[in-house]
């Protein structure tokens, strides 16, 4: 790796060079009179500059992401076939000794010359892309600053072909977002699919009994209609039921509070202290649910003779509800400050009392709007993962109980994947399958809740 | 009252005439301050004395005493920015829903100061309704019964359906619109057009039988025809209230007021019966105003 | 006569109100209330956590050490007296602890006595005299006072968290390790000092050693890495969607696509990493460089955003006049409005950073949950961050671990509220009104 950051180095060196002498040539073709040049003479170099490292770094990008798999295939090729012939999941067990040969740590057990020789034949593979590698981006990097050096000619637009360059990276950035969602999508539906491989989705979704644990053997995968999703969807709702019963009450009263019957004074100091609730990391909440607020609601419900799990659904929903209070309230801030004020002169010119025309004239005119409010907050809930890993519960159960413990999808994700991981168990792809959901469910919120928004809001314009 | 009114330069006559006419067009002197004219009213509903406003450090009404008299509409005059909404404003106390802007002096309502600080601005605002510029129908309760049932429901002033009913549908009689929605009472009060929907502020407003009616500028954002109606409304309203009117058309002053007040960068210039505001002015300024020399 | 009748129904009218009046100011003084007690409440839950989680912390910033007169017998670590530093490192500190504990309590006998009797200090003692022993080879032979850190439990106790007078059966530290304790004490051997191994020290099963340094660094390589790649994909995607994009489909499609990817839940960002990072690109699991690329992903949405209002708060005059003078739109944005709309990307930058640094749920999906006692070195090392730190702590079911959990939280939260104030510092001092 400190190879790749070498040769990065010496590319931008080279592209520098090629800044320096684009420069240096433009002053010389212009005989010293830069106005008959097209451009000013910093893009001649840039252009040089540009053509030496853009080339060199998307071959070395693309290099190094094949790397790995072409050298593995050839090393899977030249193994013995008893070796080679291993079903896919002992096959990588196998690569990730030859790996772990290569970067030198400790294998676990002993390794076979056939293994030894594999690692051999991967390192010295290694060796020659390595060296390969850097022959070929140094000479591309080479050859590039040389086009663009001898291209240079005082009528060449040169800004012209720059600008245009810094245009397409300007492009290819803006559509990382897409690409992001195109990943997401691609990578939890495609292990999604090899999971409903193995469970019909029908028992997934409609299933009411999940332990996945009982799945670890691979001769049982599936078998026993483990992965039924029902009491996880139960759990999570439960949870997101509980917070938003906190969370709408307190945040919406507060942001029509504040912004409608406090002082100045009092609203410059309250809302940012309540919008701390908001910057305060998960794990946190997580932390102060499980071992302050769980304990807490144990021994007062013991006070009164009820029994109630340490891992209750009440003590996650109420802290996740503490966490979304500021999400609440300062999207209900925006959209009640939106209701035009003429309507608010209207109520008031009738004789209507500040709450009758909050209660009467503004919520109701505001209700799409914080419908939408409310909708990103249970999106919020349900995506919520480290309150509930902390202080929920870890075992299914279908409950509508809030004193009981209780489970939830994104609970579930972090123990699927959390810990040591064999790629193909169907336990494994269980969790991309609730990824899959989970992303689903939260989108259309989303994408629902955002829409009603922006209506709401065009409404008022 | 006599000792209030002497000191307010409240007779007309020539000698104020000359006053004005040494002020000359435009250049007033803020140091004579004063109103031309009678301000007071043998019977009047409301008695403004001495009413000052402030926004924030912006002074925006000196000093200005005015009657409004039973059954008369009262016109309010005047360039814009000149203060008359917020004098108008003044007079049911909506400019308590500013954050910046105080108000000092004294208004009477029947003879009672509706200024002390305990005096509940919600049933006064139930004795004197008011009509904004732009028609604001509630988009929330949204159908045109609703609306017109708003102020009977939230002040209690019905005990059963038959008689809510019976309000709205005679408020809406009387603001000449029943004819024209008596169809479709339960659609959005949006859906009707910019004159109906006025209109229908108007049967909001007086659905809860106010004694003074607050306009401020109702026919600006409508066509003639939709200003026509509104008109002669309010002329047939004058029997039963009081009516402030604000408006930027002079015409409509001249046709609809009994009484015209002309106001000038805060200042209340002239008072007097409206045949004789726009016959024979008294201050250069009034003058200057109704020829179209500005404003 | 009419006139009267008016003045009648009028006069009902207003009775009608003012009968209600009572009803409604009540109405009006209850609502009021529900909005004070809703703002009371947010409030008081700001409070309690930060009381709960200072005063459960605070006590982690000191620590309980004590001091051990060692003899270090030439014939244990050095019988053959050869100096060579292999054989001083495997020599048996352990033991010369032990016998010096011994020495200083000779009425403990039995085996299960000294085992107690040992259990008071910390297993990091025997590498503290081995490290001051390798740095000094010639104090072998002579008797060293040796300050060392005493075990969780002792720590506890002098805390104040375990309770003395319990029952016996409950308590971690038994009636007899009291009595040792309250002798070391009375012997001037037990002190309470700055707790520098909270802050030195990486990770450790032992509460008494575990330190956050590991962790804190794993959050600054992680940070490193998505610093250097979201700012400069956010600005640049930021310009172009803000000073350069046709409007049509395309530029939508991003458009939504960015206001969604900022209400994705996190933890599907972790899936993405685990699947693409680690799985596809076989990156190394638990490095600082995924969690980067899976943190870059997560906040660039918000950086955009931040951007793209930035550069909208810059007035079209600037471009206009930079336009007029014969720049290209290109040089205008790259010349006029980028320096001016870069401390509100900078401002939406440190809280897409402050995000980040919070951010836990999508790291442990690509193995930076796993117990880690080295200080990573760089973005390759395996290490774990901040948050995870926290996470991990707080699941450990020692007691000594609730205060560390909360002092790394008070820690992590001084980092965040930095943040925030550098953001709202930086947004007042360039705050313009056009
Ligand atoms: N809410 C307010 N805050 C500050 N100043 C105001 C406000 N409303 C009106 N003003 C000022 O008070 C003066 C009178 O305004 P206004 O009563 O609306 O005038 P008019 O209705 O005669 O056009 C104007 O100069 C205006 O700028
Ligand atoms: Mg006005």
């Amino acid at each position: 790796m400190n190879q790749t950051a070498l040769l990065v180095v010496l590319l931008l060196t080279l592209s520098s060079l090629a800044y320096h002498f684009g420069r240096k040539r433009a002053f010389a073709v212009s005989g010293g009179r830069i106005r008959t040049l097209h451009s000013l003479p910093a893009y001649y170099g840039l252009y040089s500059a540009l053509w030496s490292i853009l080339p060199a770094l998307a071959v070395t990008a693309i290099w190094l992401a094949m790397q790995d798999s072409v050298i593995t295939g050839m090393v899977v090729a030249a193994l013995p076939p008893d070796l080679s012939g291993l079903e896919p999941a002992r096959l990588n067990l196998l690569l990730n000794d030859i790996r772990n040969l290569v970067a030198g740590n400790i294998v676990s057990s002993q390794p076979s010359a056939d293994v030894l020789a594999a690692a051999d034949r991967y390192r010295s593979l290694q060796g020659t892309s390595g060296f390969a590698l850097f022959t070929t981006a140094l000479g591309l990097a080479a050859a590039g600053a040389w086009f663009g050096y001898s291209r240079i000619r005082p009528e060449y637009r040169s800004r012209n072909a720059v600008e245009r360059t810094v245009m397409w990276v300007l492009i290819g950035c803006s559509t990382i977002a897409i690409l992001t969602t195109v990943g997401i999508v691609l990578s939890v539906l495609f292990e999604s699919i090899r999971f409903f491989h193995a469970v019909p989705v029908t028992d997934f979704l409609f299933g009411l009994d999940w332990s996945p644990q009982i799945a670890i053997r691979a001769d049982q995968a599936g078998s026993s209609g483990a992965f039924g999703a029902v009491p996880l969807f139960a759990g999570t709702m439960l949870i997101t039921l509980i917070a938003m019963v906190v969370a709408v009450p307190i945040g919406l009263m507060s942001a029509i509070y504040l912004a409608e019957y406090a002082s100045a004074r009092m609203r410059s100091i309250a809302k940012p202290l309540l919008e701390v609730l908001a910057g305060i990391p998960t794990v946190v909440y997580g932390f102060f649910a499980a071992l302050m607020v769980a304990p807490f609601i144990r021994d007062s419900g013991a006070l009164f003779g009820l029994d109630i799990a340490s891992e209750s659904a009440m003590a996650a929903g109420l802290v996740m509800g503490v966490m979304i209070i500021p999400f609440v309230s300062s999207l209900s801030d925006d959209v009640i400050n939106a209701v035009p004020q003429s309507l608010r002169d209207g109520a008031y010119g009738m004789g209507a009392t500040q709450s009758e025309t909050i209660r009467r004239v503004i919520f109701p005119a505001a209700l799409p709007g914080i419908v939408g409010a409310v909708l990103l907050a249970v999106s919020r809930a349900i995506g919520e993962t480290m309150i509930v890993v902390m202080a929920a519960g870890l075992a299914a159960k279908l409950t509508a109980n809030p004193f009981e413990a209780v489970t939830t999808v994104t609970v579930q994700i972090v123990t699927l994947l959390v810990g040591d991981q064999e790629f193909d168990s169907p336990k494994t792809l269980a969790a991309f399958a609730l990824g899959l959901l989970l992303f689903f469910v939260t989108l259309v919120l989303n994408v629902f809740a955002l829409y009603i928004v922006r209506k709401y809001r065009e409404q008022y314009e | 009252m006599e000792a209030q009114a002497s000191h307010l330069m409240a007779s007309g006559g020539p000698s104020h005439r000359a006053v004005g006419a040494d002020l000359g067009g435009g250049t007033y002197d803020r140091a004579h301050r004063g109103t031309v004219g009678e301000i007071r009213v043998e019977v009047p509903r409301m008695r403004c004395t001495k009413v000052n406003v402030h926004y924030g450090d912006k002074h925006a009404i000196h000093d200005v005493s005015l009657d409004v008299g039973k059954n008369e509409v009262l016109a309010m005059i005047g360039p814009s920015g000149c203060g008359k909404s917020t004098f108008l404003r003044c007079l049911n106390r909506m400019n308590d829903t500013v954050a910046s802007c105080r108000v000092t002096g004294e208004i009477l309502l029947d003879g009672k100061d509706i200024m002390a600080p305990e005096v509940d601005v919600v049933p006064l605002r139930a004795r004197v309704g008011m009509v904004f510029q732009k028609p604001n129908p509630l988009t929330f309760p949204k159908s045109i019964f609703e609306n017109v049932a708003f102020g009977p429901r939230i002040h209690g002033l019905v005990q059963t359906r038959a008689e809510l009913e019976e309000v709205v549908v005679t408020s809406l009689q009387k603001a000449n619109l029943w004819e024209e929605v008596k169809d479709r009472l339960n659609d959005p009060g949006t859906g009707l057009s910019g004159g109906q929907q006025q209109r229908l502020c108007i049967a909001r407003a007086i659905a809860i039988q106010p004694e003074v009616i607050l306009m401020d500028e109702p026919c600006s954002a409508l066509d003639p025809i939709s200003t026509a109606k509104i008109e002669q409304l309010i002329d047939e309203l004058r029997r039963q209230f009081s009516i402030c009117i604000v408006t930027h058309s002079m015409q409509q002053a001249a046709r609809v007021s009994q009484r015209t007040a002309y106001f000038h960068l805060g200042d209340l210039i002239e008072v007097g019966d409206t045949d004789q505001i726009f016959v024979k002015p008294q201050h250069q300024l009034t003058e200057d105003y109704i020829t179209g020399r500005f404003g | 006569m009419s006139e009267t009748n008016f003045a009648s129904a009028e006069d009902k009218m207003f009775a009608r109100v003012e009968a209600g009046m009572k009803r409604r100011r009540a109405a009006e003084k209850r609502f009021q209330w529900y909005g004070r007690c809703a703002v009371a409440l947010g409030l008081t839950f700001l409070v309690v956590l930060f009381v709960s989680i200072v005063s459960n912390g605070y006590t982690a910033f000191w620590q309980t050490r004590v001091t051990l007169d060692v003899t270090l017998d030439a014939s244990v670590i050095d019988p053959q007296g050869s100096r060579d530093p292999e054989v001083l490192r495997a020599a048996d500190y352990g033991g010369l602890i032990k016998a010096t504990l011994r020495d200083m309590f000779p009425d403990v006998t039995g085996r299960r006595d000294r085992f107690a009797l040992y259990g008071l200090i910390s297993n990091g003692a025997a590498f503290d005299l081995r490290d001051r022993v390798l740095a000094n080879p010639q104090l072998i032979g002579t008797t060293v006072s040796l300050s060392v850190a005493a075990d969780d439990d002792v720590d506890m106790l002098m805390k104040g968290h375990i309770d003395r007078d319990g029952a016996e059966a409950d308590r971690r530290i038994k009636d007899n390790q009291l009595g040792w304790i309250d002798q070391l004490q009375a012997d001037g051997r037990l002190e309470r000092v700055f707790n520098l191994d909270f802050f030195a020290n990486g990770d450790s099963r032992d509460p008494e050693l575990a330190g956050i340094r590991g962790a804190l660094m794993g959050s600054v390589f992680t940070l490193v890495v998505t610093l250097a790649l979201s700012f400069p994909l956010a600005v640049a995607a930021a310009v172009y969607l803000e000073e350069f994009a046709p409007k049509n489909r395309w530029t939508d499609l991003i458009e939504v696509n960015i206001n969604n990817l900022a209400a994705v839940p996190s933890i599907v960002f972790g899936l993405l990493g685990l699947a693409v990072f680690i799985n596809f690109f076989t990156l190394p699991r638990s490095a600082p460089l995924v969690g980067g690329l899976v943190l870059t992903l997560m906040t660039l949405p918000t950086i955009i955003i931040a951007s793209r209002a930035s550069l909208k708060s810059v007035p079209p005059s600037i471009r206009e006049g930079a336009l007029g003078v014969g720049a290209s739109p290109m040089q205008a944005v790259m010349y006029h409005v980028l320096p001016l709309a870069m401390p509100g990307m900078l401002t939406g930058t440190i809280i897409g950073m402050a995000q980040a640094l919070g951010e836990t749920a999508p790291l442990l999906m690509i193995g930076m949950v796993a117990f880690i006692a080295d200080v990573p070195n760089g973005v390759f090392d395996p290490s774990t961050v901040l948050p995870v730190q926290i996470y991990l702590w707080a699941d450990s079911p020692e007691r000594a671990y609730v205060e560390k959990t909360s002092a790394a939280i008070l820690v992590l939260l001084l980092f965040l509220a930095t943040m925030n104030a550098v953001a709202v510092l930086l947004r007042r001092r360039f705050e313009r009104r056009w």
